[in-house]
């Protein structure tokens, strides 16, 4: 598929660096300049300078327009990068193999500068390089070549994007990854809604059923390849598992009664869901190799929405035990359950972070639906986005951002899909064809 | 004084809007021809029209209120008349609450609704029942007076009715 190379011999530069923990040992303070530090709240967009790719012949010119747009949007979405209008520049970037003029990209304000090109191999596929340019400490910082089949071309730019995201900020990007969703069609009550996917910023959509069954809360498994889901399928609601290359679909278990909720445990050995029993439903973990199946809650209430931690050893769902939706932390095989939310308020669909540090959560009251997020041990509750209806965050593989859906009121109103930083800042509607709800976030494709 | 008559006002466009949703393949009330003619007995339509095909639950509730319940004796009191109807009950939440506990919550209803028609003495394999959280809206304001009619069960008749 997508290939990354190490391109320090193939490039003309003498000094390519390309690890991070070269830059981080690159004691330049003018270095300093060009990283982000995306912990701190509202930070200021870098600003940085992004010439089309170069190409030689048409289609490659054509690629090198078409891949640097992808990136270009990408850095501008994650609100951590300003990419300067290109109308602005002085320097013309003509010739890939040579150092750029970093006082015209001074004088244009850029802090980082990006130059690429794109060549259509002897083998059929494209290939796109670039380096990534310290316009203040005058050197490269980055230098990678991708190459793909031509059809390929989006992911090259998320790949690209990751890897300066990743130069810059320090962390892993969330570029080449996508979104499983539930899309919505039709009036609130005769509403159809199939199970879709799409890349995360909104393109390549594909519809995997067709919105004759009632189809809820899709997510994915850790290789990105398969997807647990529910589906009212023969007026029989069960969890389901849907391979995304094959497009075969199975029950996750024969039950007596209705399975919902279904998430995969990290390693994707497991699938955890509620079953329903009477008024009540309790959480259970089901062994995908085995088949077998474990009980993990036993109250006379509503146990539901679990998500495991990302080291496998906890879970947290939500629970009416003492009386309304609240959260609470377990370990894996259902022992120490203990409630984590105190606030005002109810707190409900509570998604463990990939990188564990924090818990999301829908939180209502008062005729109000927020996201927040708390740590593992119920401190820090910060409430990211509030309004009429707020529900179901999913997180970026690198616990950075958040993607939920907004509800809106009246007979023709209906859910979208949205993102936000952790920090609460850098709101933005993520594009979809109509409605769209339950998003899951892939972990970085493979 | 005007304050009646906007409340009125209100609670008419919201049946509007019940009517309209109850044509709906999965309700069926067909309400829109009721008062054309008489229901025929043991037809589905009677027991729509003459005993009530639904209750509704407060937020947050499965337990059933006093006229939920007379709505469920008149249901039974049906299905001991006509022996050879089975149901399925449908139990619904509203919008306001999050997808996953709307479910189980909506299992919750669907099953106190069961459980009670089983209290009066009907056999168990005549009700079977399925639980929709939020997903089939019946009123579709914003408000209160929509949200209670869509925290509901339904016994839907499923076989054995007269035809009519």
């Amino acid at each position: 598929m997508i290939r990354c190379v190490h391109s320090a011999a193939a490039l003309l530069m003498a000094a390519v660096l390309w690890s991070m923990a070269m830059l981080a040992l690159a004691p330049a303070p003018a270095l300093a300049v060009v990283e982000v530090d995306i912990t701190k709240g509202r930070v200021d967009p870098l600003p940085i300078a992004l010439p089309n790719f170069l190409g030689e012949s048409p289609g490659e010119q054509q690629s090198g327009i078409d891949i640097t747009g992808v990136i270009g949007s990408n850095l501008q979405r994650s609100g951590l990068f300003r990419p300067l209008p290109q109308d602005s520049y002085i320097e013309n970037i003509t010739d890939f193999g040579r150092v750029p003029r970093f006082g015209d990209w001074r004088t244009i304000q850029a802090q980082g500068l990006v130059t690429g090109r794109v060549i259509m191999q002897a083998d059929g596929r494209l290939r796109a390089e670039f380096r990534l340019w310290d316009i203040f400490a005058e050197k490269q910082i980055l230098g990678l070549q991708f190459v793909s089949r031509p059809k390929n071309w989006r992911r090259i730019g998320h790949l690209i994007s990751d890897a300066i995201y990743k130069a810059v900020t320090g962390e892993e990007g969330y570029f080449d990854t996508r979104i499983v969703f539930i899309e919505e069609e039709g009036p609130k009550d005769q509403r159809s809604k199939r199970l879709a996917i799409m890349d995360q910023d909104g393109f390549n959509v594909r519809r995997l059923t067709n919105g004759q069954d009632l189809v809820l809360t899709p997510r994915f498994s850790p290789t990105s390849q398969e997807i647990t889901y529910m589906s009212y399928a023969g007026g029989k609601p069960r969890v389901y598992l849907y391979n995304i290359e094959t497009g075969l679909r199975e029950i996750v278990g024969v039950f007596p009664n209705m399975s919902f909720a279904p998430r995969f445990s990290p390693d994707g050995q497991q699938v955890v869901m509620s079953l329903q029993k009477g008024g009540n439903s309790d959480i259970y973990a089901l062994d995908l190799r085995s088949r077998t199946t474990r009980q993990l809650t036993n109250t006379p209430s509503i146990n539901t929405a679990p998500s495991y931690s990302p080291d496998g050893r906890q879970i947290v769902f939500e629970s009416d035990r003492d009386g309304t939706q609240q959260v609470y932390v377990m370990n894996a095989d259902g022992s120490g359950q203990q409630r984590i939310s105190f606030g005002q308020g109810r707190y409900s669909t509570p998604v463990w972070s990939p990188r564990g540090d924090h818990i999301a959560f829908t939180k209502s009251g008062g005729g109000r639906f927020s996201i927040g997020v708390m740590r593992p041990d119920g401190s820090g509750e910060r409430i990211l986005t509030e309004g009429y209806h707020n529900e179901g965050p999913t997180w970026a593989p690198n616990g950075r951002v958040i993607m939920f859906f907004r509800e809106s009121p009246g007979a023709s109103g209906g859910p979208q899909l949205y993102s936000v930083d952790l920090t609460g800042y850098n709101e933005r509607k993520v594009p979809t064809p109509g409605f769209a709800s339950d998003p899951a976030w892939s972990p970085l494709l493979k | 004084m005007l304050r009646p008559i906007a409340i009125l006002k209100i609670s008419a466009i919201c049946l509007g809007v019940v009517f309209v949703a109850g044509c709906s393949k999965k309700d069926k009330p067909e309400l829109a021809v009721q008062g054309e003619q008489a229901a025929i007995p043991g037809s589905e339509r009677d027991f729509i029209v003459n005993v009530g095909d639904r209750i509704q639950f407060l937020v947050d509730q499965s337990t059933l209120t006093a006229q939920a319940q007379d709505t469920l004796r008149r249901q039974a009191a049906w299905m001991k008349q006509y022996g050879q109807v089975s149901v399925q009950v449908e139990g619904h939440a509203d919008e306001r609450g999050t997808r996953e506990y709307n479910i189980a919550l909506s299992a919750r209803r669907a099953t106190a609704t069961r459980q009670y028609l089983i209290a009066q003495g009907i056999d168990p394999a005549r009700i079977s029942k399925i639980a929709y959280g939020k997903e089939r809206p019946v009123a579709l304001c914003d408000a209160e007076s929509c949200w209670s009619q869509n925290r509901r069960a339904v016994t839907i008749v499923t076989g054995g009715a007269v035809s009519g």
